[in-house]
């Protein structure tokens, strides 16, 4: 083993390590992000409008995701109701 | 047939009028009638680092507007007659580009059988920088090994699988390929850059080439030469690689590994 080998020992947690790890969290999210149809948000705001009109929501209450593989698209939509509402 | 080159990177400073000046030069060298346009309307500087400022009399928007002809706009380089510049307007605003104009100007550089037409998109990923890649065949990518630029490079390549006349008419994708500027492989060994190796696993993109931190890339600028005219230089001649690579020439990729001085070469390990 030689001198400079000593620095390939610290390389675990290195910046570019460190870089590199978050570089891989961020582009695998906003890949995720890219092939959604740009009219979400606005589905969003809507069914919202709706859902306040009969239920007392607040903002977080409802979330639509969109996936996507091979084989379909799926528009899943989650309504969190409030605890009295039942 | 001509082909359409955009040099492309999202992130500003990286690299790209300097690699466009270098590989429309390198083209240009091997032979091959070459166009190099300056898509940054409001900021031009390909003409700086091309040496011909002095020499600009009409420009891209002139020529869109009907105002000068292409002919009269296309400034000849003076080291190489196979290449032309064809500068950005410096007073007009950026959305004086259109699409049909730049559509025009194409054709009309086919017509006149340029062979490879190099488009420096600006930074950004609005106007300018969308025509520049909107007509291209191939897109050189060009990613500083820091997190910024690895990102943005990432943001660029969703941008050209679905917003480039390729995408839109269902025709086969641009060809994208990786040119890594900047690259310190000294840093790289005691971890304090990424490496080649760390860019590709997060972009997944054919590597043309790496251009190593060097100095006379700004010499170069200084004196309104394409570093790739500095054939004694490294950056130089990482991108007359990359010309060759590009145009089918198997050069095996140097100035990935660290240039080992008399104390690599007595006390290093391989």
């Amino acid at each position: 083993m030689s001198l400079l080998d000593y620095f390939k020992i610290t390389k675990a947690n290195s910046t570019a390590t460190i870089a590199k790890e978050r570089l891989q969290i961020l582009v695998a999210h906003e890949r995720s992000f890219k092939n959604q149809p740009s009219y979400l948000p606005q589905l969003q705001k809507e069914l919202l409008q709706v859902i306040q009109k009969y239920v007392n929501v607040g903002q977080d209450a409802i979330s639509v995701n969109f996936e996507q593989d091979e084989h379909q698209e799926t528009l899943e939509v989650n309504i969190v109701l409030p605890e009295k509402s039942r | 047939m001509t082909r359409i080159i955009v040099v492309t990177s999202g992130k500003g400073g990286v690299g790209k009028t300097t690699t466009s000046a270098a590989i429309a030069m390198g083209f240009a060298q091997k032979g091959h009638k070459t166009a190099v346009i300056d898509f940054d309307v409001g900021l031009r500087n390909l003409d700086l680092i091309m040496g011909c400022e002095r020499r600009v009399v009409y420009d891209i928007v002139n020529v869109i507007f009907g105002e000068a002809t292409l002919n009269q706009a296309l400034i000849r380089d003076k080291h190489c007659e196979q290449l032309y510049i064809l500068p950005a307007s410096q007073t007009r605003d950026k959305d004086a580009l259109s699409q049909e104009g730049v559509g025009q100007i194409l054709e009309e550089l086919a017509a006149k059988d340029f062979e490879y037409v190099v488009c420096d998109s600006p930074a950004g990923i609005e106007k300018g920088a969308h025509l520049a890649m909107y007509f291209a065949d191939d897109a050189f990518v060009v990613t500083n090994p820091e997190v910024a630029s690895v990102r943005d490079s990432d943001r660029m390549l969703g941008i050209l699988s679905s917003k480039s006349r390729r995408a839109e008419q269902g025709l086969e994708p641009i060809k994208e390929y990786l040119l890594l500027t900047r690259y310190s492989p000294e840093r790289v060994k005691i971890g304090e850059m990424l490496s080649v190796e760390d860019v590709q696993d997060i972009l997944s993109l054919h590597l043309l080439g790496v251009i190593p931190e060097s100095k006379s890339v700004l010499t170069a600028s200084n004196s309104g030469m394409p570093v790739i005219l500095d054939e004694k230089s490294d950056a130089g001649q990482a991108y007359a690689d990359i010309v060759a690579r590009y145009l089918g020439e198997d050069k095996p990729h140097r100035f990935i590994e660290e240039k080992k001085g008399l104390f690599g070469k007595f006390f290093g390990s391989k």
